[in-house]
């Protein structure tokens, strides 16, 4: 009886610590580790791409294909974007009607700081992009916004990407609740199917980068963005990260959301931070 | 032969509610279904455009009186913004399984 009571005893003894374990698995699959995120997402592309140089990757579609790339380093001695940058730097040096510039409104005179953005602002609880704080100067400072996805955002972006060449992104996240859930949110929206297409960001840049979809070449995801904003021929002009998120939803047939909206902010921040370390590229040109 | 006869109208006026043209009310029965179905939708931040496509034309061929094209119209309306109501249900688990580990 007594031999009975231990066997019983020892059994469910075995069974609790059994489920404990699974749980423990369980809450640690669902952590979220942007840290061992952007390693697993880094290595994927230099796994797949073993022929790619790593600091190559910002360079899209150019980096999957000899002859574009060759194509485009001729392309570059007389770059598309190049009226983009002339009027960029105009602008950022003009003074605003109350005699400030945008260079008062960021670190360093707003001059190679681009691969610091998108930042989490602790006070605001929220992601800021370089496109959102450069409208926020203009309105601090008495001028009416840009459009998020028109020449003048992306003039001011060109320039101000082309300030930080070639320094690696640098995208922090703090240790705080609130910012791991937006590069938590940002992760998902990155993921999720959407539009009638019912593809992902993934499912184009993740699962086909350097296959054809039509006439057009796939960029990876690891670096996408460092080359914003880019010239694309197919708009025959300048395009700000929002412009290029919008498009995306569209071209799945999904209405897109609004320029700046907090599923952008996130997804910017995301795709921003699984690319640390490698150069920024901006203004870029594509075809 | 009469009773056949008989039958045979039977049969034919049972069918004929089913192949009669739509009317305005059938319309606006099947575009509110479909308006409400595409407001959740977009409540969920996936709203197709083909759904939106779908809403717009019904509303034209209802303008120009073509009840029968403006109710079919909605009723695709109607299953585009249902079948992106699933999609977005579904994806609220399913995306974790396209991310790199």
């Amino acid at each position: 009886m007594k031999q009975r009571a231990t066997v019983l005893l020892g059994s469910a003894f075995v069974a609790l610590a059994t489920l404990a374990f699974a749980a423990t698995r369980v809450v640690a699959a669902d952590k979220v580790d942007p840290v061992a995120d952007a390693r697993a997402f880094q290595n994927f592309f230099f796994q797949k791409f073993p022929n790619v140089k790593h600091e190559d990757f910002v360079n899209g579609p150019y980096s999957m294909n000899e002859d574009m790339k060759r194509q485009w380093q001729e392309k570059e001695e007389f770059p598309p974007y190049e009226f983009a940058l002339d009027a960029g730097k105009e602008m950022f040096s003009t003074p605003f009607k109350n005699g400030k510039t945008y260079a008062d409104c960021f670190p360093n005179g707003g001059i190679g700081i681009r691969q610091n953005y998108p930042y989490f602002d602790e006070k605001e609880g929220k992601v800021v992009t370089l496109e959102l704080a450069l409208n926020r100067c203009r309105e601090t400072n008495g001028e009416a916004p840009y459009s998020y996805v028109k020449d003048e955002m992306a003039s001011l972006t060109a320039y101000m990407a082309y300030t930080s060449r070639g320094k690696p992104m640098d995208i922090k996240i703090p240790d705080d609740p609130r910012a791991l859930a937006a590069y938590e949110n940002g992760k998902r929206y990155f993921y999720t199917r959407r539009g009638q297409m019912n593809f992902s960001c993934a499912s184009c840049h993740v699962q086909s980068p350097g296959e054809r979809i039509r006439a057009e070449t796939l960029a990876p995801a690891l670096g996408i963005l460092n080359a914003m904003p880019i010239y694309r021929s197919e708009w025959s002009g300048m395009g700000t990260t929002s412009r290029r998120f919008v498009t995306c939803n569209s071209q799945t047939r999904a209405v897109p959301l609004e320029p700046q909206s907090d599923e952008y902010r996130d997804v910017e921040y995301f795709l921003s931070y699984v690319a640390n370390g490698l150069p920024i590229s901006g203004p870029g040109a594509r075809p | 032969m009469k009773r056949s006869l008989a039958l045979a109208m039977l049969l034919t006026l049972s069918l004929a509610p089913s192949a009669r043209a739509a009317n305005e009310a059938d319309y606006k029965a099947a575009y509110a279904a479909a308006e409400a179905a595409s407001k959740e939708a977009a409540g969920m931040r996936n709203q197709w455009t083909v759904t939106v496509s779908a809403l717009a034309a019904a509303k034209k061929a209802a303008d120009g009186g073509d009840f029968d094209r403006a109710a079919a119209a909605a009723r695709e309306a109607e299953a585009l913004a249902k079948a992106s109501i699933f999609q977005a249900t579904s994806e609220k688990e399913a995306w974790k399984a396209m991310e790199i580990r």
